[in-house]
C-alpha cells in the first residue's frame, strides 16, 4: 500500500484543472469472509495455501471424518475442519469450517511473545510472524485463543497463516480465496466483509430455517481479521473450538507489560544495594581486627 | 529413609575424598569436603548457564547479547531446560547433603530478630549460638530448595508447552517461573558479595575447603566449639589480648 500512496499523481505538466485523484487515499483493513454455509469441503483452500507458500505437502491423517488431518501444522496453515452436529430434532448438521489465523485486533500471540520483533501487525490488520526474530519459546502458543501457531522441531520456530501479506502487499487476494469455486471466502476491507456477512445472515433467518444465524467476529479481542458466516452464531463451539469468548491470558498482559519491567529493575537493585553496603557499611572481618585509629574514622 | 540417605551422602563424602583433598594447615579447621565443594561448583555451573540462557528468554529485546554465547535464541531456548534439570538435580544432591545441618531451629528465629544489626555491621561477632550455618544461609537454602521445586513444575509444563497442559496453565507458570527467577536473581548478588568481599576469608571454604580459625570463630561460633571443644568467645578475647600486646609493644 505505501507505495501506491508514493506514486500517487500529485502534478501533471500541460494538465489544466486539479490533477486526479490528488490528496485522495484510502487506508483499509482487510479481512476475510468465510461463509460456512455456503462452503462443499472442496479443500482447495488447502491445497492453494500449501502451493502458493511453497511447503512441502505433508502426509495425511484419516480419523474417520472428511479432514485432512486432525489440527494444522507448522507447514500446513488451512484445514477444513469438519463437525456433524446433532440437532434437537435428531437430524444431524454437517458442518465445514476453515480454520486458520484469525488475525486478531488484539493478539495474543503477539502479547505473549517475548521476542523482539517475531511477531509483527500490519495497519490493515494482518498479523505476521518474523521467523529470523523468533527463538522458540512457544509463548504464543499459549497466548492464541484459536491454537494456531504451530513449532516447527527442525527450524525451532514457529509458522502460521500470513493471511498471504505477500500477496496482499501487491494488491492480490490470499491464495485461498483465489481458489475457492463457491464464493463463500471473500476477501476485502473489513467495512465491506461485515456488510456482506451481515447481509448473508439476515439472508439466513429471513429466508432459511436458521434463526441464529450470525456473524462471527469476537470483540472480547477487538474483532477479527478473519470473520464468519455461522448457521447458528450462538453456538460457535460446535465447528470444532471455535470458542464463543476468546481472551488472552491475564498474566500476559499485567505480567509482562507492567510486573516484568519494575520487578526485573528490583532484581538488579540488589547488585546496587550489595554494592552500596560494601562502600558504605564495608566488610565483615574475622575477628580480632587491629585496634582503630584514635581520631579515624566516622 | 534418613539413614539412607545419612548412608549415601557418606558414601559420597568418602569416594570423592578419594578423589581429591583439602589441606587443613595448622590454625585452620576443614569447612567444606571436597564432596560438597564439587556440588556447589557444578550446581554454580548450571545455575548460571540456566540464567544467562534465561535473560534472553525473560527479556530478548535487553538480553540479546547473552544469546549468541549459546548459538542464539532457538537454541538457547531449547538448551535451557537441559541447564535447569542439571541445576536442580545437583541441588537436590546438596540438598540431601545439607539438609541436617539447615533445619531451621529457634536459635535461627533469634538470629533473624536481630538481622539489623548483622546487615548494619554493628555486631562483629556472631551470637554464641549460630552453629555450622546461620539463619541467613538457610533463608537461601530453603528458598531455593523451595524455588526448584517450583521451576521444576512449572519448568515442565512450559517445556510441554500449551499442547499438553492448556494455555492457561502454561500462562500462568510462566509468572511462577518468572517470580522465582528472579528471587534467586536478587539472592546470588548477595551470596556472592558474601562469600567473596562482603566477609573475607569465606571464599577460601567453597575452593580448599578450609577456613581459618578466626574465621571460624567469628562467624560460626557454636560450630567452632563443636569441632575444636574450645569457648569461641574465650578464643577470641585471647587472640585479641595478643594482638593488643603486639600493638603496644610496636
Amino acid at each position: 500500500m505505501a507505495e501506491r500512496k508514493t506514486f500517487q499523481t500529485q502534478r501533471i505538466s500541460g494538465h489544466s484543472g486539479a490533477s486526479p485523484g490528488f490528496g485522495m487515499q484510502r487506508d483499509f483493513q482487510v479481512c476475510k469472509l468465510v461463509d460456512t454455509t455456503t462452503c462443499i469441503g472442496c479443500k482447495a483452500c488447502e491445497v492453494a495455501c500449501v502451493e502458493w507458500n511453497d511447503m512441502p505437502f505433508s502426509p495425511t491423517v484419516f480419523d474417520n471424518t472428511y479432514q485432512t488431518m486432525p489440527e494444522t501444522r507448522w507447514n500446513f496453515w488451512n484445514l477444513i475442519k469438519f463437525n456433524e452436529h446433532q440437532k434437537p430434532d435428531g437430524t444431524i448438521q454437517w458442518l465445514m469450517r476453515k480454520d486458520q489465523c484469525m488475525h486478531c485486533a488484539d493478539p495474543g500471540c503477539l502479547a505473549a511473545c517475548p521476542a523482539d520483533g517475531a511477531i509483527v501487525q500490519y495497519a490493515n490488520g494482518i498479523v505476521d510472524f518474523n521467523q529470523e526474530n523468533c527463538i522458540g519459546c512457544e509463548f504464543c502458543v499459549s497466548g492464541c485463543p484459536f491454537d494456531i501457531p504451530r513449532f516447527n522441531p527442525a527450524t525451532k520456530k514457529v509458522y502460521k497463516c500470513t493471511l498471504c501479506s505477500d500477496r496482499v502487499g501487491q494488491g492480490l487476494e490470499p491464495a485461498c480465496i483465489k481458489a475457492c469455486p463457491t464464493g463463500c471466502l471473500k476477501f476485502g476491507t473489513k467495512d465491506d466483509m461485515k456488510f456482506i456477512a451481515g447481509e448473508r445472515a439476515k439472508q439466513l433467518r429471513d429466508h432459511f430455517d436458521m434463526p441464529n444465524a450470525g456473524v462471527y467476529d469476537p470483540q472480547s479481542i477487538g474483532g477479527t481479521h478473519v470473520i464468519y458466516v455461522l448457521h447458528d452464531a450462538t453456538d460457535p463451539e460446535r465447528y470444532g473450538h471455535l470458542p464463543k469468548n476468546p481472551t488472552i491470558p491475564w498474566s500476559y498482559t499485567i505480567w509482562k507489560w507492567l510486573a516484568k519491567p519494575i520487578l526485573g529493575t528490583f532484581a538488579l537493585f540488589g547488585l546496587l544495594g550489595v554494592f552500596f553496603h560494601y562502600v558504605t557499611v564495608g566488610p565483615r572481618r574475622p575477628q580480632p581486627e587491629p585496634p582503630q585509629r584514635e581520631g579515624g574514622g566516622e | 529413609m534418613s539413614t539412607a540417605i545419612d548412608r549415601f551422602d557418606d558414601k559420597a563424602r568418602r569416594s570423592f575424598g578419594s578423589i581429591g583433598r583439602t589441606e587443613v594447615y595448622r590454625g585452620e579447621l576443614l569447612r567444606h569436603p571436597v564432596y560438597t565443594r564439587v556440588l556447589h561448583w557444578t550446581v554454580a555451573v548450571f545455575f548460571f548457564l540456566a540464567l544467562f540462557s534465561g535473560f534472553g528468554i525473560y527479556l530478548p529485546w535487553l538480553f540479546r547479547w547473552f544469546t549468541p554465547i549459546f548459538g542464539g535464541g532457538p537454541l538457547a531456548r531449547a538448551m535451557h531446560p537441559w541447564f535447569g534439570l542439571g541445576f536442580v538435580l545437583f541441588f537436590g544432591l546438596q540438598a540431601l547433603n545439607w539438609f541436617r545441618p539447615m533445619v531451621w531451629t529457634r536459635t535461627d528465629t533469634e538470629w533473624m530478630k536481630n538481622i539489623k544489626k548483622e546487615v548494619s555491621g554493628e555486631e562483629k561477632l556472631e551470637p554464641a549460638e549460630t552453629g555450622f550455618f546461620n539463619a541467613g544461609q538457610k533463608v537461601q537454602f530453603w528458598e531455593i530448595v523451595g524455588g526448584c521445586i517450583a521451576y521444576l513444575i512449572t519448568g515442565i509444563i512450559l517445556w510441554m508447552g500449551a499442547s499438553t497442559f492448556g494455555r492457561i496453565t502454561v500462562a500462568v507458570s510462566y509468572v511462577i517461573h518468572d517470580i522465582s527467577a528472579l528471587i534467586m536473581l536478587g539472592g546470588i548478588f548477595i551470596h556472592i558479595y558474601l562469600s567473596t568481599i562482603g566477609e573475607p576469608g569465606t571464599f577460601q571454604s567453597m575452593t580448599r575447603g578450609a577456613v581459618s580459625e578466626a574465621w571460624a570463630w567469628t562467624f560460626h561460633p557454636a560450630w567452632y566449639r563443636q569441632v575444636t571443644g574450645r569457648d569461641p568467645r574465650q578464643a577470641y578475647e585471647e587472640a585479641k589480648r595478643k594482638m593488643d600486646a603486639e600493638y603496644k609493644s610496636s
